[in-house]
């Protein structure tokens, strides 16, 4: 290996979240407003299960409630129940998006839709569980939410004593409710599903928590475990933006032009984000947090299927499949981090890297621009394609950076920049970047940025200065094991040596 | 977590009976819905044991012996590998499957490293993880 800094390269993105300065974790791009995880509590009992999480409070009246805490208690995972959660699992995403379409409104479609899961459990245990569980549930919330619109007309003609009409029924009519939740709408409704909880209105904490919620069918509980944060901060989340959504009158739909764009970019943010939450995961060892990355995989892979001519889409689930193909290499045997470069390859899941190669080159065959997502792909590729880390392809990577670099300028990407530049053309290439990086006050509690610097140095033979800044990166890191690891390349350098790993 | 859904063979697969226009369709469909969900990371199916062979290992050596093979309901036909929450969700998955009467489908959990526990030394672990990277050397 040229020199040890490069063990430092990680794809820009989740590997870096480890090494970020405090409360910083899942902000890809260094400004710190992506800190969802900040209050950490491990008191988040981890017993409750899914169904234990359906009595949560999620605005809907004290009965109905009441009625979801008795069942709680009452039939936690028996088969049935088990059985009840993994449709609920399955269908959820559909039924509500479905929903939501015919009521206007996210809040109560999510309410019909427990109504139909209470209904479920109700039932079910004595009935059985039917042969099509989704279409059940679908006629039960569909009845439901008929009775709604009709309490709720009569109400609005008491109190307004007004004849007209509701907009609800205007729009699809009781009688097209068929059409518009069993017909082949339903792809494009889940589609804007996707788009409203991920709609800018809301905070980013929000839009993680409603997609969690709305389109991956988890619990209130399963997401503030997964987000080691209480549960009722979750609860308020999900009811605040689900309020914010209905005050603000946010339109169900996907928009077209440019807007299309941005608001799209907000879903593969949020879907990014909660890879990341569960990639970076330290703590928490229980399944849900492994689960999270899964779960924005399997998010991601749906709204592949959802927009198929979107480049970005299939860049970010290539993206995301090839960082996951590492998540069993990246952990060492007494649970240290491993970095990139020192990952035994043959631990590397091969199933997920040629899914996600084979997700690159359906992003690159649809156009020429590259975004982000695809860039960061092509780069975690170049890794993928490499079967020892000797024959990284450096010139490639250090172009895709510098590509990163012009689309996303951050002092981060420029970073890893100078890394691979280092190894592609040599430390002191490396070096020049990373020098015009030194004023750069975001990096200036970056532990990194001293540790690059100081291995650049150290290659090129310039020890004293080498073990100055290995020492300051030292200082700043947060990482015990780095800390010592510097250390003794500090060490290396005093007596003279060019410090290896 | 994921889970490898195993479709038993019956004697029309091992006869190479190729299935029937409306039952590849059929298939299509439910494979298009496990693609749409997200869930279904691959997904073969599989010749008949005719064209396959056994090895079987015995402290005096190795025998080979060439298909078919008689016992039907033993032997696989194809199989699915899906990334789902719970075996429940694979369950549930599979009860979707568009398959007649007499089918039968095999649903097992697939070992993550962690599974093994202490029982996987570091030793063995690089033991297994040199040969996994000996193995993808090869493939690629």
């Amino acid at each position: 290996m040229l020199f040890s800094a490069s063990s430092y390269l990680y794809p820009y993105g989740a590997g870096w979240l480890d090494a970020l300065p405090s409360g910083r974790r899942g902000d890809g791009d260094g400004t710190g407003r992506w800190a969802i995880c900040a209050p950490v509590d491990r008191s988040v009992p981890a017993g409750a299960g899914p169904i234990g999480a359906w009595s949560a409070p999620r605005g809907a009246s004290a009965v109905r409630t009441g009625a979801r805490q008795c069942f709680s208690r009452a039939v936690t995972a028996t088969p049935t129940h088990r059985t009840i959660d993994a449709v609920w699992r399955i269908e959820s995403a559909r039924l509500i998006a479905g929903l939501v379409r015919l009521v206007r409104d996210v809040g109560l479609a999510e309410d019909l839709a427990q109504d139909a899961l209470v209904a479920a459990l109700e039932q079910w245990p004595s009935s059985g569980v039917p042969d099509n569980p989704g279409a059940w549930l679908m006629s039960v919330a569909k009845r439901r939410a008929i009775d709604a619109i009709r309490r709720e007309k009569v109400l609005e003609r008491k109190h307004e004593q007004l004849g007209r009409e509701l907009e609800i029924e205007r729009g699809t009519g009781v009688a097209d409710f068929d059409a518009a939740v069993d017909g082949a709408e339903v792809g494009d409704d889940l589609l804007r599903l996707m788009f409203i909880a991920c709609h800018p209105v809301l905070s980013t904490e929000a839009r993680v928590a409603l997609t969690l919620r709305l389109l991956g069918g988890l619990t209130t509980p399963e997401i503030a475990r997964a987000f080691l944060i209480p549960e009722p901060t979750v609860a308020q989340r999900i009811v605040r933006a689900k309020r914010t959504l209905a005050d603000k009158r946010v339109p169900f739909e996907v928009p077209g032009g440019d807007e299309r764009a941005a608001r799209l970019s907000s879903v593969l943010e949020v879907l990014y984000l909660i890879f990341n939450e569960g990639y970076s995961a330290t703590a928490g060892d229980d399944w849900v947090r492994p689960a999270l990355c899964e779960e924005a995989m399997r998010l991601g892979r749906v709204l592949a299927e959802l927009t198929p001519r979107e480049p970005e889409v299939h860049g970010l689930v290539a993206l995301m499949e090839i960082q996951a193909s590492r998540l069993r290499a990246r952990v060492g045997p007494s649970g240290e981090p491993v970095l990139l470069l020192d990952q035994d390859r043959g631990a590397w899941d091969q199933l997920l890297i040629r899914r996600g190669l084979a997700a690159l080159e359906r992003a690159e065959a649809i156009g020429d621009a590259r975004g982000r997502y695809v860039l960061q792909a092509a780069i975690a590729a170049c890794h993928a394609r490499a079967r020892t880390a000797e024959q990284t392809d450096w010139p490639r990577i250090a172009e895709l950076y510098r590509e990163l670099s012009e689309l996303v300028p951050s002092p981060v990407v420029e970073l890893n920049r100078a890394v691979a530049v280092g190894m592609a053309y040599g430390p002191a290439a490396g070096l020049e970047l990373v020098d015009a990086l030194a004023a750069e006050p975001s990096l200036k509690e970056y532990h990194l940025l001293p540790s690059v610097r100081g291995d650049l140095l150290a290659s090129l033979g310039r020890l004293d200065e080498a073990g100055t800044e290995l020492a300051r990166a030292a200082s700043l890191t947060r990482n015990n094991r780095e800390r010592e690891l510097l250390l003794r390349r500090v060490e290396d350098c005093a007596r003279g040596r060019v410090p290896t790993r | 977590m994921r889970f490898m859904v195993i479709l038993k063979a019956n004697e029309e697969s091992e006869a190479g009976v190729l299935p029937d226009e409306g039952t590849l369709a059929a298939m299509g469909r439910y494979n298009e819905e496990l693609v749409k969900a997200g869930v279904m990371l691959a997904g073969e199916g599989l010749q008949s044991s005719a064209k396959g062979a056994r090895v079987q290992f015995a402290d005096t050596g190795i025998t080979v012996i060439d298909g078919p093979f008689t016992e039907a309901k033993e032997l696989i036909a194809g199989f699915w590998l899906i990334q789902v929450g719970s075996k429940e969700e694979a369950i549930e998955w599979v009860k979707r499957c568009p398959l007649g009467g007499g089918a039968e489908v095999e649903i097992r959990q697939v070992f993550e490293a962690d599974d093994f526990g202490a029982n996987l030394t570091p030793e063995l672990r690089d033991a297994e993880e040199r040969l996994r990277a000996r193995v993808s050397e090869r493939q690629q």
